[in-house]
């Protein structure tokens, strides 16, 4: 089959391929671009450890096609941290132990960015309910709501710092 | 596992796509979300050797009012569903069901058409369609055509689109004065399909006596149905603890389970006779709310 030519903004940089059809945007970013952050655990659209972000809302990046992503903003988890400086999504699973054989986490810590794009403070509830398509296999989930909830703390911190900042200027 | 093979168009008017689903006569298939048919794909289950992904054709994706009537585009994501403020305060059935599809991340990529269209006896859609009275707009290359919820769903991942034809819009019917509806789905885990389904939409008279009722069943026959006889007794009767559990009991004698992975024929009638009186009450709480 003819290869298709893709336009996509990934981490902030465009990119320019040719990809088959039927390959999935999981198996471009893997082996494509390099970005095997990403992980592909069940390949059956179950686990979401493929979680990405496309046009900012999260997705399983092995249930579409990468011919899909063509004009489309892709974020994985390499671009969150800024200049080397994690996330603060990543310093709270790192703080609170938000993993243990690591699998998964990519893709947990995906699915929560989206949240906390969304919603700055979720309740227990919101949290759990949103992670209904992300499985650790490892944790039993405590650890991670946990970690997303001393995320969202750690955002509106920044987030009023910065306020002060630009108060004081 | 990447897909077999395949040829791949992204048509960006619907015309187009009749257009090339006509040059590949009965061998191009529809992608819309692609969160059934691209599983389906990878697990080799199918293979398609002309891909028309209909997701870029514009205008397609909306919640509009109009005429009391709510009109959504086939491609609405199933996340904006459950995101509407319209959707949540008229159809609170629409709502319930769309939160409770897989999981958020197969939401923000599923749409409300392909639900509909795939056919699958155990999405939610249909159900809620089917007990809404909805109304489906289907182009092809010969115009439109109008199409009701109930004798759409044909048999299992078959419906009365032909080839050649999309689903493009899905009309909700003006809501009543005192109406509101429920969708329970119980679920073994977080993600899963349904043991079993029920979507049950009430309208009361200002006397507080059903005028309309409108149910239908997920994953208790081999496609999305009715349950009419249990409609017919609710007409003109008042909710009370006996009349909701005869209309349950009728219900169950309408679904037709077999038994799988999903269990026994006689815990998804069990499953089936508590949700659907469940659903029965909050539908009218929520009637009688309005």
């Amino acid at each position: 089959m003819e290869n298709i030519k893709i336009r996509s903004r990934v981490n902030g940089k465009d990119i320019e391929s040719e990809v088959e059809p039927r390959k999935l945007l999981v198996h471009y970013i893997r082996e494509d671009l390099g970005l095997t952050g990403t992980h592909v655990g069940c390949d059956t659209s179950n686990c979401g450890a493929c979680t990405v972000l496309v046009d900012g809302k999260a997705v399983k990046s092995c249930t579409m096609l990468a011919v899909q992503a063509d004009g489309r903003e892709i974020t994985t988890i390499e671009g969150l941290s800024r200049q080397g400086k994690l996330h603060p999504i990543q310093e709270a699973f790192l703080e609170k132990h938000g993993l243990q054989c690591g699998y998964c986490t990519s893709g947990m810590i995906m699915t929560s960015f989206w949240l906390l794009r969304k919603n700055r403070n979720p309740t227990e509830e919101e949290i759990r309910k949103n992670l209904s398509g992300n499985l650790c296999r490892c944790t039993g989930y405590q650890s991670i709501v946990d970690s997303i909830t001393y995320a969202s703390k750690l955002m509106r911190a920044h987030e009023t710092e910065k306020e002060g900042i630009m108060v004081e200027q | 596992m990447n897909p077999p093979s395949f040829e791949y168009f992204a048509p960006r008017r619907i015309e187009e796509a009749f257009d090339i689903l006509a040059k590949h006569d009965g061998e191009a298939k529809i992608l819309a979300g692609g969160q059934s048919l691209i599983p389906l794909l990878k697990l080799r289950l199918t293979s398609i050797p002309y891909v028309v992904d209909i997701s870029r054709i514009e205008d397609m994706n909306y919640i509009r009012e109009s005429h009391n009537e709510l009109r959504v585009g086939a491609l609405t994501t199933i996340d904006d569903l459950e995101n509407s403020a319209s959707i949540r305060g008229k159809y609170p059935i629409i709502f319930d069901a769309a939160s409770n599809i897989a999981d958020p991340l197969v939401r923000n990529r599923g749409t409300i058409g392909g639900n509909i269209s795939h056919g699958d006896p155990s999405n939610d859609m249909p159900a809620v369609m089917l007990a809404l009275g909805a109304k489906f707009t289907i182009a092809s290359a010969r115009g439109e055509r109008v199409a009701d919820a109930d004798g759409f769903f044909i048999d299992a991942f078959t419906t009365a689109l032909e080839y050649g034809e999309i689903l493009r819009e899905i009309t909700l019917p003006e809501r009543g004065a005192h109406e509101a509806g429920c969708y329970i789905k119980n679920k073994k885990t977080a993600g899963d399909f349904s043991v079993a389904g029920i979507a049950v939409q009430i309208r009361f008279d200002n006397s507080g006596v059903i005028e309309k009722a409108g149910i239908g069943m997920t994953s208790v026959s081999p496609k999305p149905i009715r349950a009419r006889k249990a409609e017919n007794y609710l007409k003109g009767r008042k909710i009370g603890e006996s009349v909701i559990r005869e209309a349950s009991r009728l219900v169950v004698s309408e679904s037709n389970p077999s038994t799988d992975f999903y269990g026994t024929v006689e815990f998804k009638k069990q499953v089936l006779a508590k949700i659907t009186e469940d659903a029965i009450y909050m539908a009218s709480d929520r009637a009688e709310e309005n």
